[in-house]
């Protein structure tokens, strides 16, 4: 673990081939316990250096704004630059598909053992973990942000997390104000 | 677990009017997967889904296939796929979409502007998520420090996740969380 803190590295190698994204994301799809960000992260900022952490946060974004599931929109967006509707559908497949087939398979073993109290136990434990992988990954996304310095970034960042995570405001609602707020606010601090 | 045509028009009916609501990802419409799975059509009960959410959260792949796991309890194999294309198929649409754009204006002035506008966004919800996630799994002391041990690893470290993992199995499985 000699290494700098990850995510920061800002040497980028070539764009990969559309058959080594595939095996990528199905090997994130196969690995990704507790959501898939952080292991989709891991994947291609850290371990391939295929984006940057900047343009890792600015494709992420666009697929947090648009409804649906995020990885799986990154997953779509990503193929696409890379090879078109073919890249697309190949990300789709290869983000979705090998997780498919194992949660359909761990829901026929729930059906069957559900009753099991050491399997509910086990779950707790991992649920544990799985958020503090989470939290992790909004630090690492939070970094880039903060260290251009002040600016109205960092208060929108602060402004959703407060309203969304601590006064749960419905989502929706949080969108339609903090997009337009955090885009008038980027404009006026820009010109 | 009888895969019914009209089944699976239900399941792709329900999934593709929720594809474009789960504005935010797959969690943001939780609420409401619930609500119709649960109270309206009666697929399941209040136990199983939660079960179903528990298990969609710890295997791996993306959180949305709660909606293959929800599928497959309704119709089976043909339901979980049904189900899970439904949830993305729209969605994944718009994305394609909007994606192309948002590369073909890389440095036109709207779109650096909406850009710098949402990644403040995207790192607001992320880190909401992180929070609402801690305060549902860490009903005791040793899960929140289970949390802590796993995010304190992921930021600093390259350690693989499924470590700190089997760690918190053993943890659960001896009774400790």
């Amino acid at each position: 673990m000699t290494e700098p803190p990850s995510g920061e590295g800002d040497a980028i190698n070539p764009r990969p081939s559309l058959p080594e994204l595939l095996f990528a994301l199905s090997y994130v799809s196969l690995t990704g316990f507790g959501g898939v960000l952080p292991f989709a992260r891991r994947m291609i900022v850290e371990q391939k250096r295929w984006m940057s952490a900047e343009e890792f946060n600015e494709v992420f974004s666009l697929c947090q704004f648009l409804p649906g599931p995020n990885i799986v929109n990154f997953s779509v967006v990503y193929g696409a630059r890379l090879g078109g509707p073919l890249g697309a559908v190949l990300g789709l497949i290869a983000i979705l598909a090998p997780a498919m087939v194992v949660v359909m398979i761990l829901g026929g073993i729930y059906m069957r053992f559900g009753d099991v109290a050491a399997l509910q136990r086990i779950l707790s434990g991992l649920a544990a973990a799985a958020a503090g992988l989470i939290v992790a990954v909004s630090a690492k996304m939070a970094v880039p942000l903060f260290r251009r310095g002040f600016g109205p970034a960092p208060i929108v960042a602060v402004a959703i997390f407060i309203a969304v995570g601590i006064l749960r405001v419905p989502l929706l609602w949080a969108l339609l104000v903090a997009t337009p707020a955090g885009i008038a606010l980027a404009w006026r601090w820009r010109t | 677990m009888k895969a019914g045509t009209g089944t699976l028009d239900a399941l792709m009916t329900q999934f593709l009017l929720l594809s474009l609501l789960a504005v935010g990802g797959g969690n943001a419409a939780i609420p409401e997967m619930h609500r119709q799975a649960v109270d309206v059509l009666g697929w399941m009960t209040d136990r199983q889904f939660a079960d179903l959410f528990a298990i969609a959260q710890v295997a791996p792949g993306p959180n949305i296939i709660v909606v293959t796991l929800i599928g497959f309890h309704v119709a089976g194999v043909a339901g979980g796929v049904v189900a899970t294309l439904a949830m993305c198929g729209p969605s994944c649409l718009l994305a394609f979409g909007m994606g192309h754009i948002w590369e073909r204006f890389r440095y036109a002035r709207w779109r650096v502007l909406i850009q710098a506008g949402l990644v403040p966004v995207s790192v607001g919800l992320i880190a909401a998520s992180a929070l609402i996630l801690a305060q549902a799994a860490d009903v005791n002391w040793v899960a929140f420090a289970l949390t802590m041990v796993m995010a304190a690893v992921g930021y600093f470290t390259r350690v693989h996740p499924l470590w700190i993992f089997a760690l918190a199995a053993f943890a659960g499985y001896v009774g400790l969380v």
